[in-house]
C-alpha cells in the first residue's frame, strides 16, 4: 500500500488506541487497591478536579480517614473508592458506572448537586443506598425537586437540603437583629443550588417579616459586580445575603470594600473554603458569616479528635464537607452494624436493609447531635453558624 | 448621578476588554487569522505574573516584563506548531485547530496549577479618585492610559517602521510580499510575538480588576472582547478600542437598566446586530483598509 493509506490507517489506529487508553484512565484509584476479603465496598464520586475540587477533595480524604479508623477498630471491614466526576452531570453518570464496575455495594452519592440529580436515578435503579455528605438539592433525593412525594427512598443526605439551608439562614437573622435588619440577597441564577437556596430563604423571610431590600443575580464566571454591589448598597441593605460558592464571594467583598459598602455578610455551605484560597487577603472576609453544621475550632470530644487525626494525616483543617463525609461513613457504618450488614450480600438487599435503620435510628457526629432522618431522605439536625475573626473561623452565638 | 457611575464602572470594564480586543484586532489584520486561543494565552500570562508577584516576591514591572516574555514565547510556538501548517487551508480548519489549542492550553494549566481558585495579589494602585460622590478608580485610568499608549504606539509602528511596512504587505498580499524579498513567516511570527505579548499585558490588568486566576479564566473575557473587536470593526487598531469601550458601557448599562440576568445576552446580541446591519464593525472598512 502506497504512503498516504498507510499514514491514514495509522493515524486511525492511534486515535482509536488513545480513546481506549483515555477511557481506561479517567477513573481515579483508591488508595487502598488491595481488595481485602470480606470487605464491604463504598463508592463516591465527586470533583476531585475543577472549580469544586475543594470539596470532592475534603470528602475523599475524609472518608478515607473515617474508613481506616474503623477499619483498625476490628469488625466488618470496609473499602473505599473515589472518582472524579469534576461536579458535571455526565461526568457523575461514568463515575457512577466505574464505581458499579468496581463493585460498590454501599455509597456516599455525589458531593455536589448538579452531579447528585443526574446520578440519582440510576442509584433508584440500581437500588443502591446512597448517603451523601453534601449534595444539597432536593433534585438529589425527589425525582421532581418540588415534589416530596416523589422521593426516590434509597438516597440520603448527610447535609441540610437546600431549601432547609435557606430558611435555616431566614430564622437565624430574624432571631439576630444585631446583625441587620435590611436584608439584600444576591445568588447565581443559572446555579439551581444558588437559586433553590435563594427561593426558600426569600419565602421564610416574608413569613417570619424579615425585610428584603432588593434582590439581585449574576450568572457562572461573571467577574463584574459593580452593579448588583451598587444597587444593594442604594437600596440600604445591612445585611447582605450570598447563597453562592466562595469564588463568586471573594469579587462581591472585594467590589463592596471598593464601593466602601458596609454590610454583614451572609453566606450558606458554598462559602466555606473561601480562607484557603491562595493569595487571599484574610481581612476581607472579616466579619463574615456562614450557616454550617460544623466548626473545627468547636471543643466537643467528637470534633476535636477528628480535626486532630485530619490535622495529622493530611495538614490542613478539615471544612464541613470534610466534616460531613467523616460523619457520612460513620453514619453508614452504625446503620450497617445494626442491620448485620455482610460483604457477601447483594447491595439490592443491602440497600434495604440500610434504609430501615436509617429512617429509625439517631446518630451524633460532628456535625450535628441527635440527628435522624426522614422517609424522604431529608436529615434533622439544628443549623449553626460560623463567623471569620482575626483570619480564622469561630463559631458565632 | 447613578448613571456617571455606572458610565464610569463601564468604561472600566470597557477598557480591559478593549486592550485584549486589541490583540484580537491586530492578529487579525496582518495574518488574518482569529485566533480563539487569545484568551487563554492571557490565562497563561496571569498564572505567570502570580508566580511571580506571590511565590517570588518580585515587583511588578519584571513580573510583567516576565510574563511578557513567556507569552511571547508561547504565542510563537503555537503559531508555529498549531497554525503555520494550515497556511494554505480554509480558514475554518485554523478556527478550529484554534479552538483546540484554547482547550489544550486551559487543560494543561488545569495539570500543572490545579484547579483552585488563586486570589492576584494587589500589585497595582487600588484606590480611586474622589470628584464628589463619584469615584474612578486608578487601575481604570491605568488601563485606560495602557491602552491609548499602546494603541499610538502599535499604529507608529506599522506605519512608519520598516517590519511594520512589511506587515502591511503580508496583510495584503502574502505571495506579492514574498515576491518582494519579505520573510512572511518571520513577520508572522512578530505578529503572533507582539499579540501575545499584548495578552500579558491584558492579563496583568484584568487581575488587578477581578482577582480571580483559574484555568478557564480567559475564556469569557475572550468571547467578549472578540464581540467588542468585531462590533469595533475587526482589524482595526482605533476599532478595538472604541469597540471595547462600547462594549463595556453596554455590559453594565443592561445590567443596570434592563436586567443582571440578560445582561451577557444583551452584549451576544450586539454582534448579531452588528453583523446583520454593519458587518465590517462601526470602524471597519469594506475594503483593504488594513492595520
Amino acid at each position: 500500500m502506497n504512503y498516504k493509506t498507510f499514514m491514514k490507517g495509522g493515524m486511525a489506529a492511534l486515535m482509536a488506541m488513545s480513546l481506549v487508553a483515555c477511557s481506561s484512565s479517567a477513573s481515579t484509584t483508591s488508595s487502598s487497591s488491595s481488595s481485602s476479603a470480606g470487605a464491604i465496598k463504598i463508592g463516591a464520586s465527586g470533583p476531585l478536579t475543577g472549580n469544586a475540587a475543594v470539596y470532592g477533595t475534603a470528602v475523599k480524604n475524609a472518608a478515607q480517614l473515617a474508613v481506616d479508623e474503623i477499619n483498625a477498630a476490628g469488625g466488618q471491614q470496609y473499602e473505599f473508592k473515589a472518582e472524579d466526576d469534576q461536579a458535571d452531570a455526565e461526568k457523575a453518570v461514568t463515575a457512577y458506572n466505574n464505581l458499579v464496575d468496581w463493585g460498590m455495594q454501599l455509597s456516599l452519592g455525589t458531593v455536589t448537586s448538579g452531579a447528585g440529580q443526574a446520578a440519582s436515578p440510576l442509584y433508584k435503579e440500581d437500588s443502591i443506598f446512597a448517603l451523601t455528605p453534601s449534595a444539597s438539592s432536593t433534585g438529589v433525593i425527589y425525582k421532581d425537586m418540588k415534589d416530596s412525594s416523589t422521593a426516590y427512598g434509597n438516597i440520603f443526605q448527610m447535609c441540610f437540603t437546600d431549601p432547609n439551608q435557606g430558611t435555616a439562614s431566614a430564622v437565624y437573622l430574624n432571631e439576630h437583629k444585631d446583625l441587620g435588619t435590611k436584608v439584600g440577597t444576591i445568588y447565581c441564577s443559572d446555579d439551581n443550588y444558588s437559586t433553590g437556596l435563594e427561593t426558600n430563604f426569600e419565602a421564610k423571610a416574608k413569613e417570619l417579616g424579615v425585610e428584603v431590600v432588593g434582590k439581585q443575580t449574576f450568572q457562572t464566571n461573571a467577574t463584574d459586580f459593580s452593579v448588583q454591589v451598587k444597587q444593594l448598597a442604594d437600596a440600604g441593605a445591612n445585611v447582605i445575603f450570598m447563597p453562592i460558592y466562595y469564588q463568586p464571594a471573594t469579587l462581591i467583598l472585594q467590589e463592596a470594600k471598593k464601593q466602601g459598602v458596609k454590610a454583614t455578610f451572609f453566606g450558606c455551605d458554598g462559602m466555606d473554603g473561601i480562607l484557603s484560597q491562595d493569595g487571599f487577603d484574610k481581612t476581607l472576609a472579616e466579619g463574615l458569616y456562614m450557616l454550617t453544621p460544623f466548626s473545627a475550632d468547636s471543643t466537643d470530644e467528637k470534633t476535636a479528635s477528628f480535626v486532630k487525626a485530619y490535622k495529622a494525616k493530611y495538614n490542613e483543617t478539615p471544612n464541613q464537607f470534610a466534616a460531613d463525609a467523616y460523619d457520612a461513613v460513620y453514619a453508614i457504618a452504625q446503620a450497617a452494624k445494626a442491620a448485620n450488614l455482610t460483604s457477601s450480600m447483594k447491595a439490592k438487599d443491602m440497600c434495604s436493609a440500610m434504609v430501615k435503620q436509617f429512617t429509625s435510628m439517631t446518630f451524633t457526629g460532628t456535625t450535628g447531635s441527635n440527628v435522624t432522618w426522614k422517609a424522604t431522605g431529608e436529615v434533622s439536625k439544628d443549623p449553626k453558624a460560623i463567623v471569620v475573626k482575626d483570619g480564622a473561623y469561630v463559631s458565632a452565638k | 448621578m447613578a448613571f456617571l457611575s455606572y458610565l464610569i464602572s463601564g468604561l472600566g470594564l470597557g477598557s480591559v476588554y478593549a486592550i485584549i480586543a486589541l490583540g484580537y484586532s491586530m492578529v487579525y489584520g496582518i495574518a488574518k487569522m482569529l485566533n480563539f486561543a487569545h484568551g487563554d494565552i492571557i490565562m497563561v500570562g496571569a498564572y505567570v505574573a502570580f508566580y511571580m508577584l506571590s511565590s517570588f516576591g518580585m515587583p511588578v514591572i519584571p513580573s510583567v516584563l516576565i510574563s511578557i516574555v513567556v507569552c511571547l514565547v508561547l504565542g510563537v510556538v503555537i503559531e508555529r506548531l498549531a497554525y503555520k501548517p494550515l497556511r494554505q487551508a480554509s480558514s475554518l480548519a485554523v478556527l478550529i485547530t484554534a479552538i483546540g489549542v484554547s482547550y489544550f492550553l486551559e487543560n494543561g494549566a488545569l495539570l500543572l496549577w490545579g484547579a483552585d481558585t488563586k486570589i492576584f495579589p494587589n500589585a497595582l494602585p487600588q484606590g480611586s479618585l474622589d470628584l464628589g460622590s463619584l469615584s474612578v478608580s486608578y487601575l481604570s485610568l491605568l488601563t485606560i492610559g495602557v491602552n491609548i499608549v499602546i494603541m499610538v504606539c502599535l499604529t507608529l509602528f506599522i506605519n512608519k517602521t520598516k517590519t511594520g511596512r512589511a506587515m502591511r504587505a503580508c496583510s495584503e498580499d502574502k505571495g506579492a510580499a514574498t515576491l518582494m524579498g519579505i520573510n512572511v513567516n518571520r513577520i508572522i511570527s512578530i505578529t503572533f510575538a507582539i499579540g501575545s505579548g499584548l495578552a500579558a499585558i491584558a492579563a496583568v490588568l484584568l487581575c488587578s480588576a477581578y482577582p480571580s486566576v483559574y484555568p478557564t479564566l480567559g475564556s469569557m473575557p475572550g468571547i467578549k472582547a472578540f464581540t467588542a473587536a468585531v462590533f469595533g470593526g475587526i482589524g482595526s487598531i482605533p476599532g478595538a478600542f472604541l469597540g471595547g469601550l462600547l462594549l463595556g458601557v453596554i455590559e453594565i448599562f443592561a445590567r443596570a437598566y434592563i436586567s443582571t440576568q440578560l445582561s451577557d445576552a444583551i452584549v451576544f446580541a450586539v454582534l448579531i446586530v452588528v453583523l446583520l446591519i454593519k458587518p465590517t464593525g462601526l470602524l471597519g472598512k469594506k475594503t483593504s483598509e488594513k492595520v
